[in-house]
């Protein structure tokens, strides 16, 4: 171990999302001026997993000051090192900046985005090193799996996550403790342990940055799931477009495996527990349970009606108990710290937190975990920022291609699990997609049910076959060939979906659908009656644009960037466009600096 | 038939020997049929018939089985690809950012659609459902790099990086 005492800790985000704002390249230039300042024995360099801030990356802490730079470049490395490093000085221009006060802020913790969230899962994302199994065990990491294994009864272990209220992460939210006693309570000489990080909805990426930014953590919460239930072997069943996460995960397993935590007899219990990585193949329905032991039996990943239920039969017919990345990840602090202070945070029915992927037209994107009973407003304004360009809220998306979009009226909604079904979303995996006035919910919904329709597996007629349909209607609304009734038997067909459908994918799939039309009909309504797309997105709809000749400028930007050429004038003077050129893409708008261009 | 390895044994115990590598290191058993077609898939940059057919009989299943999971997975292809993989996020986040005049400026600088593969086999473009980096939307992945916070004008530069 490496026993060097340093003054200072820079903490890089490697993360996928800094990686690609260009972190690697920072962590080289990083080293080459602290070798040039001979600093290398005084400042530690730390890769670490994700901040959760991506929109700010790449993402620098400098501790012990904790010091929080953001967009960091490799030019500005150099004057990191000299000013900050050498003189102690901190660097105010690459310090976060409020966006709506200005104010730049030097510490991580008094940034509104971190202020109001309360992280468990992500307690160790960002702040260690993720290939380090020592730097998760110095923070007391691998004590929880100790104590469940040495301590405590496989049914005390129940008992705690039980008492706890934990229901499951990956959308469904399951009660986590009495899916562990059902499988335990099976009858076999075999069970298996499965993590289901098959994330697949588009918009949700909190169980790649746990995977990415904290391994063992997920390890550890299955090491202790597989001891309370009695089994001997898991699998993790990973995304393979996630090439990150999975070799994090392997390295963590290598070294667990290493320092005995993984493999026969941990801590001298003489219970014995192998953990195995399987990627996935590329198929959204694969997140599906019972698809999910199919592919990795082998098999095409399709759903089988259930019950039997995995915790009577499951991978190759044994009692199989699965969870998602973010269950497993809650389970080593409820062990350590105990149900109590688990079970203090949240709702009535919902305890502890929840992380989302907060992303769409928001000004702080990232991954934020919150307290269960928090409200949207809460959420999207004080810790997202509100949304870009001061633009006007209009729904907000939650749940991926299961979910819905809840509007305006339920800001101040306290989210929990039964608040977000009621208004007709649903927890799912976290995703939330913020979406302005600028956004066609009919367009929306087509693009769910059209991201349904291509994962449907075929199996089951009312999925492979009535997602097509709609997704046909929907096609026809959002092109100006609606017909009068088409809302009607949008409805119609969804709830028939809704109630037939074998597996999750397809009871779910209509949602996006009807939360639309439930909140948004009059949109529906001016696409089929008044062939107009209100939000100006879906084309063939949209109205063309048009200049407001006293706030031109005369600037040309505009020309320069139409498609079509249909916009003529002359420089420092006025222009104008041709309503029957134009295509209504919208780029002139974006482009215009004084605004004078609007949808007419 | 892509593969020019003709009718001779030997040839073809030549093109198959790669393959053959990888069988080692699996039991015979059908659990480790999705492993193998993925690492045959990054030995072979596809899946011929012939790799096909010498799995299905080293795990004793039928051939069909083996082609149903193979067309079951998006991963898995039974066409040549291109040397670099592009992969264009339609996830939600990149879809309200403006992912599809990404995609189309892909397309353009290409002069290909969606799954096709480009005359010289250097690009293969393909669209994605998410690739959870929706922080950056909108996103491209291409081979294992990510490139976020993508405009049209941006595609042309960081195309040429990879030719």
């Amino acid at each position: 171990m490496d026993q060097t005492i340093y003054r200072s800790h820079v903490l890089i985000c490697t993360g996928t999302g800094c990686v690609s704002s260009g972190s690697r390249d920072i962590k080289v230039k990083l080293e080459d001026e602290l070798a040039k300042y001979d600093l290398t024995n005084e400042v530690k360099i730390v890769e670490t997993g994700c901040h959760g801030f991506c929109e700010k990356g790449p993402i620098m802490i400098v501790y012990p000051e904790g010091v929080f730079y953001c967009q960091v470049k490799p030019e500005d490395v150099e004057e990191i090192v000299e000013e900050h490093l050498l003189k102690g000085r901190i660097v105010d221009r690459l310090l976060f900046k409020e966006p709506l006060t200005e104010e730049s802020i030097p510490s991580y913790k008094q940034i509104d985005f971190y202020k109001k969230q309360k992280r468990i899962v992500l307690s160790n994302c960002g702040r260690i090193d993720p290939e380090n199994i020592d730097e998760y065990i110095a923070i007391g990491g691998y004590e929880a799996a100790g104590k469940a294994i040495t301590e405590m009864t496989p049914q005390e272990v129940i008992d705690e996550v039980k008492e706890s209220g934990l229901r499951g992460r990956g959308g469904g939210g399951f009660p986590t403790g009495l899916k562990w006693q059902f499988t335990h309570d099976a009858e076999g000489d075999k069970k298996y342990i499965i993590c289901n990080a098959d994330e697949g909805d588009p918009g949700a990426f909190m169980d790649r940055s746990v995977l990415e930014g904290d391994p063992h953590r997920v390890i550890e919460g299955m090491i202790i799931a597989a001891y309370a239930i009695g089994a001997d072997e898991g699998y993790v069943y990973v995304r393979a477009e996630y090439p990150l996460a999975i070799k994090r995960l392997e390295k963590a397993i290598a070294q667990a495996e290493e320092y005995g935590l993984l493999g026969e007899d941990l801590f001298g219990s003489g219970f014995n527990f192998k953990l195995h990585i399987k990627k996935g193949a590329g198929a959204f329905v694969c997140g599906e349970e019972t698809a999910l032991m199919a592919s990795i039996e082998g098999k095409r990943g399709m759903p089988r009606p259930r019950p039997p239920y995995p915790a009577q039969k499951g991978l190759w017919g044994k009692p199989t108990n699965i969870n998602n990345v973010e269950t497993y990840a809650n389970v080593p602090y409820i062990i350590k710290e105990g149900a109590k202070a688990f079970n203090s945070i949240g709702t009535e029915n919902s305890k502890g937190t929840k992380v989302f992927a907060l992303t769409g037209k928001i000004n702080n994107t990232g991954l934020v975990e919150v307290p269960m009973g928090i409200t949207l407003r809460e959420i999207i304004f004080d810790i997202g920022g509100g949304l870009t360009k001061g633009k006007k809220f209009k729904a907000v998306q939650t749940g991926g291609p299961s979910g819905g979009c809840i509007p305006a009226e339920y800001l101040d909604l306290p989210i929990d699990y039964d608040s977000l079904k009621e208004v007709g979303a649903m927890m799912g995996s976290g995703g939330m997609v913020v979406m302005d006035e600028g956004t066609c919910m009919v367009d929306v919904a087509r693009f769910f049910l059209n991201f349904t329709q291509s994962e449907s597996c075929g199996k089951c007629t009312p999925c492979r076959e009535g997602t097509k349909r709609m997704l046909e209607i929907l096609n026809r609304i959002c092109a100006g060939e609606g017909k009068e009734g088409d809302i009607d038997l949008l409805e119609n067909l969804a709830h028939h979906i809704k109630d037939t459908a074998l597996c999750g994918l397809g009871q779910t799939a209509p949602n996006p659908v009807l939360s639309t039309i439930r909140y948004f009909r009059d949109e529906y309504e001016a696409h089929v009656q008044d062939k107009k797309c209100p939000a100006g997105v879906c084309q063939g709809l949209a109205a063309a644009y048009v200049i407001d000749e006293a706030v031109c400028v005369g600037c040309g930007m505009c020309a320069k960037n139409c498609p079509v050429d249909a916009i003529s004038g002359k420089p420092k003077e006025s222009y104008r466009i041709d309503p029957d050129l134009c295509i209504s893409c919208g780029a002139c708008a974006e482009k215009c600096p004084v605004d004078a261009i609007s949808q007419g | 038939m892509a593969c020019e390895c003709g009718n001779k044994k030997e040839s073809l115990d030549k093109y198959l020997a790669p393959l053959r590598e990888v069988l080692k290191n699996y039991e015979k058993e059908e659990k480790y049929l999705i492993p193998i077609l993925q690492e045959a898939q990054d030995e072979y940059g596809y899946l011929p018939e012939e790799v096909l057919k010498e799995i299905a009989s080293y795990l004793d299943l039928s051939l069909s089985q083996v082609y149903g999971v193979v067309t079951f997975y998006t991963q898995f292809h039974l066409e040549p690809r291109g040397k670099n993989i592009i992969r264009v996020c339609m996830g939600t986040a990149c879809h309200v950012r403006g992912g599809a005049d990404v995609l189309a400026a892909v397309k353009d600088a290409l002069g290909i659609e969606n799954g096709e593969t480009t005359k010289d086999l250097k690009f293969t473009l393909e669209t994605v459902a998410c690739i959870g980096a929706c922080g950056l939307a909108p996103v491209i992945m291409i081979n294992d790099d990510t490139h976020g916070r993508l405009t049209p004008e941006k595609i042309p530069g960081i195309l040429a990086s990879y030719k």
